[in-house]
C-alpha cells in the first residue's frame, strides 16, 4: 500500500462508530434515569475504569499481568492519605493519586521489559504483592488490615458534596470514566497506539522494522498505571475509605474476568465487561453470598474451555470453533447454572 | 541459629515436593497451572479428614494422599487440562484460577473455613537437641521423607527409561513425539506423580504451614517463586530455590518479622530481573 492508503485505512480506523457514540449517550442518561442505583453504578463505572486500563496492557501490549492491582491500590491509598493529611479537594487529590501510581508503573516498567509470561507474571504478582505488605506493615500510615479511615472529602468543584445515595460520586466516576475512555480511544488509534498492536501480535518483526519496543512498553505501562491508580483514586474518594483490599490478589484475578468477559483490545471490553460482572455478582451474590467465587471459577473454566472469543461473538455460538472446541461448545458460553 | 537453618532446610523441602510437579507441567507442557495448590490442599485435607474422622493413623495417610491426589490429577489431566496446553497464557491462567476457586470454595462449603489441625503420632511430637541445636522430630521426619522423595526422583529421571523419555519430551515434545514416543501419555503419568507429591506434601504440610481453604491463594506465589526462580530445566534448580526460599522466609520472619514476605518478594524480583529463565537453568534456546 502506498502512504496515503496507508493513511486513510488507519483513519477509517479511528472514524467513530454510531455505537460508540450511543453507548455514551446511554451512560450519561443513566445518571439521569437511574438515581436509585447510583451506588451501584458508581462501582460499575470505577471497575470499569480499571478494566479499561488493563485493556491497554494486556489487549494492546499483550503483556500479561496479575497484579494490576498495585496500581489500583497505589491509588487509593495515595488519593485517601491525600485528602486526610494534605487536603480533601478530590480534583487535587485525584491527581496526585494519578502522578504516583504514574510514577510506580514507570519504575515498575523496568521490570516487565525481559523474560517471558511467567517471569512477567511472577514479577506483576510480586510487586503487588509487595505493596500489599507494606500497606499491612505500614500500620501508622494505612491503619494496616483495619484500613485506612477516617477519609472526609471535600465537596467536588467546591459545590457538590458527596451524598449517601452517590449522585455526585457516579456522576464523577461517570465524568473520569468518560474522559479517560476518550484519551485512550486517541492513544489507541494514534501511531504509537498502532505500533503497540504491531508488537503485540510479533515482538521481534516490530524490532526489525525499528519500533523501539521496550520504550513503547514503558510508555503504555505507565499510562496504563495511571488510569488504574485514577480508578482506585475514585474508589478511595467516593468511598472515604481504603483497605488492603485493594491490593488484594482477588482483585487483579477479578479485573482480568472482567475484560475478558467484555473482550479485549478494543477499548470497551471493560464497560461491558463490568456491566455483565457487576449485575452477575448481584444476581448470584443474593442468591448464595458465601459462594459465589465457585460459580465465578465455574464460569472462567466454562469461559476457557468454549473460548472466550466466541463470547463476545453471537453469531459464532451455534457454529463448530475452528479447532480447539470442545463439546462443551454445545451448552452455549456465557450463563452459569 | 543453626535451628533456625534446620527449619528452614525442612520448610524448603516441604515447598519443593510441594513444586516440583509444577516444575514439571510448565517445562514438559509450557503451561501456567497456578492451581497446583489446589492438589495439595487436595492431600492435606484427605489426610486432615481420615485421621479426625475414620482415626486412620498417620503413615498410612500419606501414601493414600498421594495416591487419590495422583488419581484426581490423572483424571483432571484427561478431560480439562489437554485441551489447554495449546491455548495462550491468558486462557491458561483464567482457566486455573478458576479451577483454584472453585476448589477453595467447594471445600469452604464440605468441610467448613476454619483451620485444620493434625494431631500428629506421639514419636513424632517434641523435638531433641545436639549440641546446642534444637531439632524438632517431625521437621527431621519432614527432612528425611522429602531427601529421600528427591533422590528417589532424581534416580527416576536420569537412570531409568522413562526418565529419559520425559526428558526428552521436556526438551522438544514434537521430535520426542516423531521418535515415538507417546507425549500425552507421559504427560498423564507426570502430571498424576506431580499431583500425587503436591498431595503428599499437602499431607505432610498441614502440620507446618497451616491448613485451611484459602491454601491454594496463600502458597501459589511461594510455589510459583520456586518454578520461575529454580528454572524448570532441571530438578535441582527448583530444589536449590526452594532450599534458598525456606532458608530466607524463616530467617526474614525471625529476624526481621516487620517485614514478613517482604523479603522473600524483592528476592525474586531481582533474581527474576538477572536471571528470566531462573537462577539455575542452562541457557536454552526456547
Amino acid at each position: 500500500m502506498s502512504r496515503p492508503d496507508v493513511a486513510a485505512s488507519l483513519r477509517a480506523d479511528a472514524r467513530w462508530r454510531p455505537w460508540e457514540i450511543a453507548l455514551f449517550v446511554v451512560l450519561a442518561l443513566s445518571w439521569f434515569f437511574l438515581p436509585g442505583q447510583s451506588l451501584l453504578l458508581a462501582e460499575i463505572a470505577i471497575v470499569a475504569l480499571f478494566a479499561l486500563s488493563l485493556d491497554l496492557i494486556l489487549g494492546y501490549a499483550g503483556i500479561v499481568s496479575l497484579g494490576h492491582a498495585a496500581f489500583f491500590g497505589f491509588g487509593a491509598y495515595g488519593a485517601a492519605l491525600f485528602a486526610k493529611h494534605v487536603m480533601p479537594d478530590p480534583l487535587i487529590g485525584m491527581a496526585f493519586a494519578v502522578a504516583i501510581s504514574a510514577a510506580l508503573g514507570a519504575a515498575t516498567s523496568v521490570l516487565i521489559l525481559r523474560g517471558t509470561d511467567l517471569t512477567r507474571l511472577m514479577v506483576t504478582l510480586g510487586v503487588a504483592s509487595i505493596l500489599y505488605e507494606l500497606a499491612n506493615k505500614l500500620e501508622d500510615l494505612t491503619g494496616g488490615a483495619d484500613g485506612l479511615q477516617g477519609v472526609v472529602m471535600a465537596p467536588l468543584l467546591g459545590r457538590f458534596e458527596f451524598d449517601i445515595a452517590g449522585r455526585t460520586a457516579y456522576a464523577y466516576a461517570l465524568v473520569v470514566l468518560v474522559v479517560c475512555t476518550l484519551i485512550a480511544r486517541r492513544i489507541v488509534h494514534s501511531p504509537f497506539g498502532i505500533s503497540l498492536q504491531a508488537l503485540r501480535d510479533n515482538r521481534l518483526r516490530a524490532t526489525s522494522i525499528g519500533l523501539n519496543v521496550p520504550a513503547r512498553l514503558v510508555a503504555v505501562y505507565t499510562i496504563a498505571a495511571a488510569i488504574a491508580g485514577a480508578a482506585g483514586a475514585l474508589l478511595a474518594q467516593t468511598t472515604g475509605f481504603a483497605s488492603l483490599d485493594v491490593f488484594d490478589f482477588h482483585r487483579s484475578a477479578e479485573v482480568l474476568l472482567i475484560l475478558v468477559i467484555g473482550g479485549t483490545g478494543y477499548l470497551y471490553g471493560g464497560i461491558f465487561g463490568a456491566i455483565v460482572f457487576k449485575l452477575l455478582h448481584d444476581l448470584i451474590s443474593a442468591w448464595t453470598p458465601q459462594y459465589w467465587n465457585f460459580w465465578l471459577g465455574l464460569f472462567l473454566v466454562v469461559l476457557v474451555l468454549v473460548g472466550r472469543e466466541r463470547l463476545i461473538r453471537p453469531h459464532t455460538w451455534w457454529r463448530r470453533g475452528s479447532g480447539g472446541a470442545l463439546p462443551a461448545a454445545a451448552e452455549g458460553p456465557g450463563v452459569p447454572r | 541459629m543453626l535451628t533456625l537453618l534446620f527449619d528452614g532446610i525442612a520448610y524448603g523441602m516441604l515447598l519443593f515436593v510441594l513444586a516440583v510437579g509444577l516444575a514439571v507441567t510448565l517445562g514438559l507442557m509450557n503451561f501456567i497451572n497456578l492451581a497446583h495448590g489446589a492438589f495439595a490442599m487436595a492431600g492435606g485435607y484427605v489426610t486432615v479428614l481420615l485421621m479426625n474422622r475414620l482415626g486412620v493413623p498417620f503413615l498410612v495417610c500419606l501414601p493414600i494422599a498421594f495416591f487419590a491426589t495422583a488419581a484426581v490429577g490423572a483424571l483432571l489431566e484427561r478431560t480439562l487440562y489437554r485441551p489447554m496446553y495449546a491455548k495462550p497464557h491468558l486462557d491458561q491462567v483464567l482457566f486455573s484460577i478458576g479451577l483454584v476457586f472453585m476448589a477453595v470454595t467447594t471445600v469452604d462449603y464440605v468441610v467448613g473455613s476454619m483451620q485444620q489441625n493434625i494431631r500428629l503420632p506421639g514419636w513424632l511430637q517434641g523435638r531433641f537437641a545436639i549440641e546446642w541445636v534444637g531439632i524438632g522430630k517431625y521437621r527431621l521426619f519432614i527432612i528425611v521423607v522429602c531427601g529421600l522423595l528427591t533422590v528417589a526422583l532424581q534416580w527416576v529421571l536420569s537412570r531409568t527409561r522413562f526418565g529419559s523419555r520425559l526428558r526428552a519430551s521436556v526438551d522438544d515434545p514434537r521430535v520426542a513425539g516423531g521418535l515415538g514416543l507417546d507425549v500425552n501419555r507421559i504427560f498423564l503419568l507426570t502430571f498424576a506423580v506431580g499431583s500425587g507429591l503436591a498431595g503428599l506434601g499437602g499431607a505432610l504440610g498441614a502440620e507446618v504451614l497451616g491448613l485451611d481453604p484459602t491454601f491454594p491463594l496463600k502458597f501459589m506465589i511461594y510455589f510459583l517463586i520456586v518454578v520461575s526462580v529454580g528454572g524448570t530445566t532441571t530438578i535441582t534448580g527448583p530444589l536449590l530455590a526452594a532450599l534458598l526460599l525456606g532458608i530466607a522466609d524463616v530467617a526474614g520472619k525471625y529476624y526481621v518479622p516487620k517485614l514478613g514476605a517482604f523479603i522473600v518478594y524483592s528476592l525474586m524480583i531481582v533474581i527474576l530481573m538477572l536471571r528470566p529463565q531462573g537462577l539455575f537453568a542452562r541457557a536454552s534456546g526456547k
